[in-house]
């Protein structure tokens, strides 16, 4: 829902480390995702499409990487990735103790650029 | 060539949260930024609790809405310096939004500052307005099953109220089973099941607050920014 504010902060912050380290051009872009954040990857790459027109990020591939969540029964230890909504029993045991291990970061992890002297 | 960058995306946010916390700060006024869903109680909770604030301690208020002065007019007539923020279709407030809203409040008289935020268990749990603490009101009519659809907004609170507990038999709202969600994800979060109707559950509510208030006055080194 707040994935255009999000993708213009994505856009500011490579474009400003690429121009820092005299890029050419941005050709990816790698971002870690938490799954209990709310961020869509469509809907990034919707914006990222109409806001890169005409800069240095422009064409670059967007690549996903979303960070599990991770649940864990405190009755048996069983571990099982999770998404919302959240189950409320364990799978394994049918406990109702069960702690998630996830997290709501979103991070731009690294950027890869084309030189500017040797276009590689 | 690659670029290592491992920046938060809304860092740009973040940072004026925190100026807005070292305002805050400097004018010892204590924030807390209260998210529910639409309707489920957070204007009431709001003033059910300024209404039963120790005189010392001088409530305020920053409204968040999509459009309309509704609910700031309803905090105004009790005489409490309010703010309304409208975001348009905006789903959520960011710090820029409190930041821009600061100087229409007098925040010298101000020791205890609530933040409206837009009704919505989604987004506002991913931006920091600079608060102390963040509180999710939840309500018996939305259901128990609520902690575990929007485990995200659950892990971001320091605090759930349940509102509307009088009418938890009306609703057949398991109370054990959406505890049981928050523990999950948040299992060090107080709750408070509350009526701001009858006033039940709220003495214990704003202990909890008040001391938390307390405690902060004297550490103000806990730099936790929500």
């Amino acid at each position: 829902m707040h994935e255009l504010p999000v993708t213009e902060g994505i856009l500011k912050t490579v474009i400003e480390t690429s121009e820092r380290n005299g890029a050419r051009r941005i050709t990816a872009i790698n971002l870690v995702i938490g799954e209990l954040s709310s961020i869509v990857d469509d809907s990034i790459q919707f914006y990222f499409d109409l806001l890169s027109q005409g800069t240095l990020a422009e064409n670059a591939a967007l690549h996903f990487r979303r960070e599990p969540t991770i649940v864990i029964c405190l009755d048996c230890a069983h571990r099982f990735n999770a998404t919302a909504p959240l189950e409320s029993q364990c799978p394994q045991c049918g406990g109702a103790h069960l702690q998630v291990k996830g997290s709501r970061d979103f991070f731009i992890e690294s950027i890869e650029v084309e030189d500017e002297d040797t276009g590689r | 060539m690659k670029i290592p960058v491992v920046k938060n995306i809304l860092s740009a946010n973040d940072q004026i949260a925190a100026d807005n916390r070292a305002t805050f700060d400097e004018l010892g006024v204590f924030v807390v930024n209260v998210m529910a869903s639409p309707g489920a109680g957070k204007t009431s909770v709001i003033l059910a609790t300024t209404a039963r604030l120790p005189s010392d301690v001088r409530p305020g208020v920053i409204e968040g809405d999509l459009a309309s002065r509704i609910d700031a007019d309803t905090i105004a007539a009790r005489n409490i310096p309010v703010v309304q923020i409208n975001t348009g279709s905006g789903c959520h407030l960011d710090a820029p939004m409190i930041r821009a809203a600061l100087p229409q409040l007098p925040l010298q008289d101000i020791d205890l500052l609530f933040v409206e935020n837009v009704g919505n268990l989604v987004c506002p749990a991913e931006f920091k307005l600079g608060a102390n603490l963040a509180v999710v009101v939840a309500s018996a009519p939305e259901g128990h099953d609520k902690s575990y659809k929007y485990p995200g907004m659950f892990a971001a609170a320091d605090a759930v109220i349940l509102n509307k507990a009088d009418l938890l038999q009306v609703f057949e709202f398991d109370v054990d089973y959406f505890r049981r969600g928050i523990e999950m994800v948040n299992p060090d979060a107080p709750f408070f099941p509350i009526s701001c109707r009858t006033g039940a559950g709220m003495d214990a509510w704003l202990a909890w607050l008040l001391e938390k208030r307390q405690s902060f006055a004297e550490d103000r080194n806990q730099s936790i920014v929500v």
